[in-house]
């Protein structure tokens, strides 16, 4: 893993993210180089969805400006957002439990892959995560929670992405699972991938970023590199304590 | 056999209607109490496109199918769409669903006056067929042919087609869609289309099958669509067209067997029972949109 400079694919300048009259997200700016994978961590309430939430679309950012690649893609609604290459896996997971496996996977993929190409890429996402493969004709609903979040990243990935958006991905699984799901972050990213990505598992998220953020009350409070960062009595106090 | 015979093709009417009525529930969690109004335009236009523009039933009815989805389209856009973003869109679209419902009843009023209006004679040839001891008119043939090509046609459009797929993703989660990249609004535009599509045939098929068009002919049906998709499961297409054969059939026997004067009496004290009984209605559980 190393810090050389990249161009920038995404770059956020001064958002301003609320909801009525609570401001989650009070001027950040922040971004994120080319094929790298950057981390922002913060406590519950920080505001971390609420970035990855104006990023992608679902909310609009009171102000700030939003570009991918040089691109003003500030406020774009949900589906141009995922049409320029903003792929969320949402807190969550927002899998369709009663449809299937596969028609969670055509979902995502039918509007992004070239004519002709869906089953091939759906095919080699099945190989990727050989369990959505078996499960394929099952009802999504019917998947356990890492399962779930396979389906999720599987879906991102069909979407194409410029830029893969994952909120919390190790949320709600054992140890275990969390261990496959970093390896499956680190390999995503081998493979090319740009990737933004929030976590509570600071330790975990450091471990993989090259860079990082730390937001607290809407606001960036430190950033720099990842092996830095992890190194920081301030980080190691708050975030790094106790090993959770 | 008599009975059953008109059972079904009152049946197929309240499932066609149902359909629409439930179709925009399901992905809106909006009951569209315009619908009926649709219904009855569209019933107005096929005998306008008939009687005065002498076009053969055939080309008629599409056309008339047409219009009625397009005007779901415009309905959604005037009296659902802004309303979208308020906390209480639920009740306020009611609201003005019913203001519309209202604006429609008047047009036609307007147009074609408080009297009945029929079909020109001759507009569906009359023909009857004996088959197991019953009359079939091929009028009631039609109706009922028409309808099932209608139910399999949308069941092929909500399985197997992109749209079909997008309509129930966003009835189960439009937050789950818009993050697939699913054009929300562009969907619902849709729902509303096939919707009011599903009225407006259901419309046209009542006016062939009774030959009486009224402005306020939707209003019976109304309420007998609500009582169908409420007994098939709010949402569900399959209870809705199980549900309106169901009454459909009920109706007919209980006319037979008891007199008209106990048809809404004995079919609301059924709807009721079955409710107590299962309370989501018959295909109800899987209907309910998750949180
Ligand atoms: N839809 C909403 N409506 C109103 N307030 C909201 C909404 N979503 C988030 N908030 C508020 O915005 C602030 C930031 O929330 P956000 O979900 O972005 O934090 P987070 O960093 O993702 O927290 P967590 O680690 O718990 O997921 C919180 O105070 C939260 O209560
Ligand atoms: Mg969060």
């Amino acid at each position: 893993m190393s810090d050389a400079p990249a161009l920038p694919l995404l770059e956020i300048e001064d958002l301003h993210v609320a909801y009525g009259h609570v401001e989650a997200v009070r001027g950040v700016s922040l971004s994120v180089p080319e094929g790298s994978i950057v981390t922002l961590i913060g406590p519950n309430g920080a505001g971390k969805t609420s970035i990855l939430s104006a990023l992608a679309g679902l909310h609009r950012p009171r102000a700030g400006t939003v570009r991918l690649g040089g691109a003003d893609v500030t406020g774009l609604p949900a589906h141009r957002a995922v049409a320029a290459g903003l792929s969320l896996v949402p807190e969550g997971r927002a899998i369709l439990g009663r449809m299937t496996v596969e028609e969670n996977l055509v979902l995502a993929g039918e509007r992004r892959q070239p004519p002709g190409a869906l089953l091939a890429a759906i095919d080699e996402q099945c190989r990727r995560f050989p369990i959505l493969g078996e499960r394929r004709g099952q009802l999504a609903g019917s998947l356990s929670g890492g399962q779930q979040q396979m389906l999720a990243f599987a879906r991102a990935l069909l979407a194409r992405p410029r830029i893969l958006l994952l909120d919390e991905p190790s949320m709600g699984l054992s140890p275990i699972l969390v261990g496959q799901i970093f390896e499956m972050v680190e390999q995503i990213h081998r493979e090319g991938a740009t990737i933004l990505l929030v976590e509570q598992n600071a330790r975990l998220a450091l471990s993989v970023a090259h860079h990082a953020y730390v937001l607290e009350h809407g606001k960036l409070v430190l950033s720099g590199p990842a092996r830095e960062l992890a190194e920081d009595p301030r980080v190691q106090a708050a975030y790094l304590g106790g090993g959770h | 056999m008599q009975q059953a015979v008109n059972g079904l093709f009152l049946g197929s009417i309240y499932a066609l209607f149902a359909l629409g009525y439930t179709l925009v529930f399901g992905v809106l969690d909006i009951l569209n109490l315009a619908h009926a109004a649709v219904f009855m335009l569209a019933s107005f236009v096929a005998l306008f496109l008939v009687g005065r523009s002498g076009l053969h039933i055939l080309v008629a009815f599409p056309l008339a199918v047409l219009f009625a989805g397009l005007l779901g389209v415009v309905l959604e856009r005037v009296a659902f769409r802004p309303l979208r973003a308020r906390a209480d869109s639920n009740i306020s679209g009611l609201i003005s669903s019913i203001a519309m419902a209202t604006v429609f009843e008047a047009l036609a009023l307007w147009i074609w006056g408080p009297n009945v209006s029929r079909f020109p004679f001759g507009t569906i040839p009359e023909r009857q067929f004996q088959v197991a001891g019953a009359v079939i008119s091929r009028l009631q043939l039609t109706i009922v042919a028409v309808a099932v090509a209608i139910f399999l046609l949308l069941t092929w459009l909500v399985t197997r087609t992109r749209l079909g797929r997008e309509v129930r993703a966003v009835a189960e989660s439009p937050r789950a869609a818009r993050i697939l990249g699913v054009d929300v609004d562009r969907v619902i535009a849709w729902s509303f289309f096939i919707s009011s599509a599903l009225g407006g045939a259901a419309g046209v098929l009542f006016g062939l099958a009774f030959n009486a068009i009224q402005p306020d002919m939707g209003r019976g049906v109304e309420l007998k669509g609500l009582a169908v998709i409420i007994l098939g499961g709010m949402g569900s297409m399959p209870g809705a067209v199980v549900a309106g054969f169901a009454l459909g059939l009920t109706e007919v026997f209980v006319v037979a067997h008891l007199g008209a004067s106990w048809r809404d009496a004995i079919s609301f004290a059924g709807l009721f029972l079955i409710l107590v009984l299962r309370p989501r209605g018959l295909f109800g559980a899987a209907a309910l949109r998750e949180a």
